[in-house]
């Protein structure tokens, strides 16, 4: 077992309830996305997983080196170059230093961006960013990643082609990922199970398998997507009347 | 009227494309020669002003006759003396001001308490004129150098404390985050992440802290005169006001002006330009206005 949450509850100032009473295991190697409306605390609860915040009542079991965590916006340093990004991150786990740079050079051919390892992140387009904090969180080396929307901001082609890239590097790597997203296309696309979150307070509400066969008939997938958009917007529109109350 | 948009590459009238090398060139070329142009307006103005005013002559100098001051005062070297005197007090106390604000600013940011306590009384201290020590300074260590470096300090120390306070408090929370998801320890924090992202803002309060000690230390070298002090630039203030020689006041303000603008555009600006190209704030050979 990689993860387990139980009865997890987070709540802000002690008054409004964020996440209610989540309960799940994520298996070792089991690519997990967590579905929900926008403000319905899905990356709350990644941050809760990542030790960021912690849970109001209920308790979760993570692994002893924690988990590497992929921010919504690169969230890379300005100042430092690519390379020099995914390097801090290794001398952070005390890598050695004498083969941090060939660590580096590997990390960023695996993200396909070993031309640009030398240019600083205004440098580089939003993709490119996304595909170095990709590498930085692969430099922390830990079985699990939790990944914030990392590419809610980009442009469907970039989009598609680092679905591409993240699906074959946790096929290579066998990595346990824990994604957070409001795209119901990207979880069908990218998870083996999704779970869907209620909006304020979250809880857990669907809970879909997704088998490559499914993954690969059309028919299916976009019925499958059809459904879980369905529920989305049911809660949405839950949470809009409560923001009018 | 007819509009000139053509989608034909071919058609379309031909458009003077200014490389980026030659744009750099202008620009840069436009921040000095902008300065220049309004000096040689102001001096302008103020000979114009001074053929016109009633006053006599010697209470309204025009620049010409302050600058035939000059070859005088570097004649008989006390003009340079006095600046190169003035220079090594400002750039010595300005650094052992650094060595001491500096982790009273990191001790301040970390140690919310001691921040409650201590952080209005600094910021009063920045507002406290430098001049209002003068006297406490002479009465403790008479005329010498410690009186200097004291106010000079006083002057400095807080608003550079300041600076890097508020370049820590604008760092953006993510970067926090990050180094708890990095597994950073607080100290791999402080050097990693805090101080380089602090680093827009401490550069800011060193500049302000130049601009304080450079005038604390001329408000200290007016006052204090004699003793064993050797004349800075302030002391030759004095003695022109002494002498009732407006000239050489004269002379001697426009020294301590260009001192201050060549530091600032030698070492501050520079500094402060690369920081921010190195940042993405501001593209390369732009000038920053104001």
């Amino acid at each position: 077992m990689s993860i387990e949450l139980n009865e997890v509850s987070l709540s802000y100032g002690g008054d409004e309830l964020v996440l209610d009473s989540i309960s799940t295991q994520i298996h070792d190697g089991e690519f997990v996305a967590v579905l929900g409306a926008s403000g319905c605390g899905k990356s709350s609860l990644l941050n809760v997983i990542a030790g960021l915040l912690p849970p109001s009542d209920g308790w979760l079991q993570v692994p002893d080196d924690g988990a590497a965590f992929m921010f919504q916006d690169a969230n890379l340093l300005p100042w430092l170059t690519a390379a020099a990004n995914i390097e801090l991150a290794l001398k952070l786990c005390d890598y050695p230093a004498g083969q941090r740079a060939a660590r580096v050079r590997q990390l960023l051919e695996l993200v396909q961006l070993d031309h640009a390892g030398d240019r600083k992140p205004h440098e580089l387009s939003g993709g490119m960013r996304q595909r170095v904090a990709l590498a930085r969180s692969l430099a922390q080396d830990r079985q699990v990643l939790l990944m914030d929307e990392p590419f809610a901001a980009l442009d469907a082609i970039t989009r598609d082609m680092l679905h591409e890239q993240l699906h074959s590097l946790w096929a290579a790597t066998g990595k346990t990922i824990v994604f957070v997203t409001h795209n119901v296309r990207e979880a069908i696309r990218l998870a083996e199970r999704i779970l869907v979150l209620s909006s304020r307070p979250g809880r857990i509400i669907e809970i879909r398998r997704i088998s490559d066969t499914l993954r690969n008939d059309p028919a299916h997938s976009v019925a499958l997507a059809d459904e879980l958009t369905t529920i989305l917007r049911r809660e949405q529109m839950k949470n809009d009347r409560v923001d009018q109350l | 009227m007819t509009a000139l948009i053509s989608s034909n590459p071919l058609t379309a009238p031909p458009v003077a494309r200014r490389q980026p090398g030659a744009r750099q060139r202008s620009t840069r070329l436009g921040s000095v020669f902008a300065p220049l142009v309004a000096i040689v307006v102001l001096v302008a103005i103020w000979q114009i002003a001074s053929w016109a005013s009633p006053l006599r002559a010697d209470l309204f100098p025009s620049p010409v006759m302050v600058f035939q001051k000059l070859p005088a005062l570097l004649a008989d070297g006390s003009l340079v003396s006095a600046t190169a005197i003035s220079l090594w007090r400002a750039l010595s106390g300005y650094v052992i001001a650094v060595l001491i604000a500096t982790p009273i600013a990191l001790i301040l940011a970390h140690w919310a308490a001691l921040r409650r306590g201590l952080g209005p009384l600094v910021s009063a201290m920045q507002v406290l004129p430098s001049i209002a020590w003068v006297p406490a300074a002479i009465i403790l260590f008479g005329l010498s150098d410690a009186t200097i470096y004291t106010v000079l300090l006083l002057g400095a120390i807080p608003s550079i404390i300041n600076g890097l306070l508020s370049g820590v408090d604008m760092i953006p929370p993510q970067y926090r985050a990050l180094s708890q998801v990095l597994g950073a320890s607080r100290w791999q924090h402080i050097i990693h992440v805090e101080l380089p992202a602090a680093l827009p803002g401490y550069v800011g309060g060193l500049r302000q802290g130049w601009a304080f000690a450079w005038r604390s230390l001329m408000a200290a070298e007016l006052i204090a005169v004699g003793g064993s002090l050797a004349p800075g630039i302030g002391s030759l203030l004095q003695r022109g006001r002494d002498l009732a020689d407006l000239p050489l006041v004269m002379l001697v303000i426009l020294s301590i002006l260009l001192v201050g603008i060549l530091i600032e555009l030698l070492i501050f600006a520079p500094l402060e330009r690369r920081l921010l190209q190195n940042r993405g704030l501001a593209r390369a050979g732009e000038e920053k206005s104001g």
